[in-house]
């Protein structure tokens, strides 16, 4: 049935996958992996643009509703229904869920941008000043770059925030962002001082081109897959220690996170309560921006490898 | 097989002691900078016991006379750093006055323990599934399952410790909610005590095993695709060798090599998600002990375990990169 050739279809189904796979290879960023994670991402971003729109966010202070209630359609332990006020529920002190995924959601992936994007930057400047300018500069960068790749974030950033207790939100995003500055600075590093010796810098380098130029205009650009990897990869590694460090109770503690929450959640023990909503909805939010980066990471894994592209 | 040479060793150690001494200045200054002052939370924790403290000032003093930092920065610097060498990082201030060493001590055989057992399950699934999805040998409903399952593999353990605590624990209850061992039996080498140990340490280690299998499968993925490509699989197929066999002896054996110097980047990463999977599961090891000093605000104790997981990660990364050309003889020791 599957392999089933109609008379008026002019290419079988083996021959049009044959044809979609060749037209993927005309522009590769049209990739469905990437397509779908950006899709997940806009997702969460929409579901807070549109939700702080059109839903009433006061219901995120405490006690603005009844406790514990269910999501719509549920009933909880108490044998008290769902209400439309609240559709996805209430937490135990009584904070409506919806509006504390409207706000919470976007934050978590605000911090992941943030600090990524920080982290990218510094690592683009040490990475291209280590592999141009070499010599002492280069074995610091180097060492310290090691150094630093080792040391798991979440530890240090205990250590900071046990002793200083409350963070703003951005803070935060830059605490984690001196972590993820190493992996980009040692990509571009060894990059250029491969790239320094190919021909077209050679070419360039010969025709009086600036050293920006080379860097900007030369190099950038074959780096960009690269990149964005690195890029997506950090986002994943800041959202994770961001919601590590709120799942140890640490972290912004006057606005709402997702870490948070499920914090919350574990210690008024949610789980044997049966408050699954409590703790599943922050989670699967959190799981679907994290399969979003995933998915994202590997489309850009079969842009800049076309030899995976064949296999998939 | 040649001896590791010299400068090659000369730089890791470099490398290994940088690392930890940073992490450990790192986990000094950090208190220091914060207005928040140690002895002010102790006489708190006194006056929250008593009621009311007479005497404060006095106390405070003899207080910072006891934790030392009366004394010029310096002096405290150059103290700690001897204190660390040797694991000595003072008292804990919550269960006062038990070294934080002892508590220590206690809790990373747990976390050690838990630590293997996951990444050697994971490793071997991880490599197992990345190298079926290459192989052309491999069903078709597997080719379709692996990649599904790699979903996973971006998320963080502590959600899908959540999501397998709530369903096996919480609803099913076939497994323990939190703790190490059940609290009826008598630690020691009894097989009561084992399979309580090992029937507690099913979910937390099982949420890990999941979440990490993935990142190994794609490293695989993309190592056996080169292989596939190399002459001598090509050799071994023209010499009609049994698929199966080719697979493992030509295939696998050659593209895991580069996988355990992944591991020494990753390793990081997989202590942190451990330290979380321990703190939501009550599990004895480290991630409680530190989830519970940061309730307390119990600094001497937050500092120990951040620095002890850190060397741990320092040392495992070391020990990676020293084994790792004796495993892989094409890779030499090289100094970068």
């Amino acid at each position: 049935m599957a392999d089933h050739v109609t008379d008026n279809a002019p290419m079988t189904r083996a021959e049009k996958r044959q044809a979609r796979r060749l037209r993927r290879f005309e522009n590769p960023w049209l990739n469905p992996k990437l397509m779908w994670g950006a899709g997940l991402l806009i997702g969460i971003v929409m579901l807070g643009l549109v939700g702080r729109m059109l839903w009433n966010l006061d219901l995120v202070f405490t006690g603005s509703s009844q406790l514990k209630l269910p999501p719509v359609g549920f009933e909880n332990l108490r044998k008290q229904p769902g209400v439309w006020g609240t559709p996805l529920g209430t937490d135990g002190s009584g904070r409506d869920m919806l509006s504390l995924i409207i706000i919470g959601a976007p934050n978590s992936l605000f911090v992941g941008l943030l600090a990524s994007l920080i982290g990218m930057s510094t690592g683009i400047f040490l990475g291209f000043t280590a592999g141009f300018v070499g010599g002492r500069t280069d074995d610091v960068i180097r060492v310290l770059s090691d150094v630093m790749i080792t040391i798991p974030p979440l530890l240090i950033l205990v250590v900071f925030q046990s002793s200083f207790g409350d963070v703003s939100l951005t803070m935060m995003a830059l605490l984690i962002a001196g972590f993820v500055w190493q992996s980009p600075t040692r990509l571009i590093r060894a990059q250029v001082l491969s790239m320094k010796q190919s021909g077209y810098v050679q070419m360039a380098r010969l025709s009086g081109a600036s050293t920006g130029h080379i860097m900007f205009r030369e190099m950038l650009p074959n780096l960009v897959p690269y990149l964005f990897g690195s890029f997506i990869a950090n986002v994943t590694t800041s959202i994770v220690t961001a919601v590590g460090l709120e799942v140890l109770g640490l972290g912004p503690q006057r606005i709402p996170t997702l870490g948070r929450t499920i914090y919350e959640a574990i210690n008024a023990g949610a789980l044997i309560q049966n408050l699954w909503w409590w703790w599943g909805i922050p989670t699967l939010l959190l799981g679907v921006m994290f399969v979003g980066l995933l998915l994202i990471n590997l489309g850009l894994d079969e842009v800049s490898n076309p030899r995976l592209r064949k296999l998939s | 097989m040649s001896r590791i040479p010299r400068e090659y060793l000369v730089n890791r150690l470099i490398t290994l002691v940088l690392t930890v001494l940073i992490a450990a200045t790192l986990i000094w200054i950090i208190p220091r900078l914060s207005p928040v002052d140690p002895a002010e939370i102790a006489l708190g924790r006194m006056a929250a016991g008593a009621g009311t403290v007479e005497n404060a000032d006095e106390i405070l003093a003899t207080l910072r006379a006891q934790m030392g930092i009366d004394q010029p920065l310096v002096v405290q610097y150059f103290k700690y750093i001897k204190g660390v060498l040797v694991f000595d990082f003072g008292l804990s201030t919550a269960a006062f006055p038990t070294p934080v060493s002892a508590l220590i001590a206690n809790a990373l055989p747990w976390t050690i323990g838990l630590m293997l057992i996951s990444l050697i399950i994971t490793f071997i699934i991880g490599n197992l599934l990345g190298a079926l999805m290459v192989w052309e040998k491999t069903p078709r409903l597997w080719k379709v399952a692996i990649p599904a399952a790699m979903v996973f593999t971006s998320i963080p353990p502590i959600l899908s410790g959540l999501l397998l605590m709530w369903i096996f624990a919480a609803k099913l209850q076939w497994f323990p909610l939190t703790g190490a061992y059940g609290l009826t039996v008598e630690p020691g080498w009894t097989w009561a005590f084992v399979s309580s140990v090992l029937h507690h340490g099913f979910l937390p280690a099982l949420s890990i095993v999941v979440v990490t299998f993935g990142f190994w499968a794609l490293g695989m993925r993309g190592l056996m695709i080169t292989v596939q490509g190399e002459d001598y699989t090509t050799l071994a197929k023209a010499k009609g060798l049994k698929p199966r066999y080719i697979l493992y002896k030509y295939m696998i054996r050659n593209a895991i090599l580069p996988q355990v110097t992944a591991f020494a980047l990753k390793i990081g990463l997989l202590i942190a998600g451990q330290v979380l999977v321990e703190r939501i599961f009550a599990y004895n090891g480290m991630g409680k002990l530190l989830y519970d000093a940061i309730l307390d605000q119990d600094f001497p104790v937050i500092q120990g375990v951040s620095y002890v997981i850190i060397l741990l990660t320092a040392l495992s990364v070391f020990i990676v990169d020293l084994i790792y050309p004796f495993i892989d003889p094409r890779v030499r020791h090289e100094v970068a």
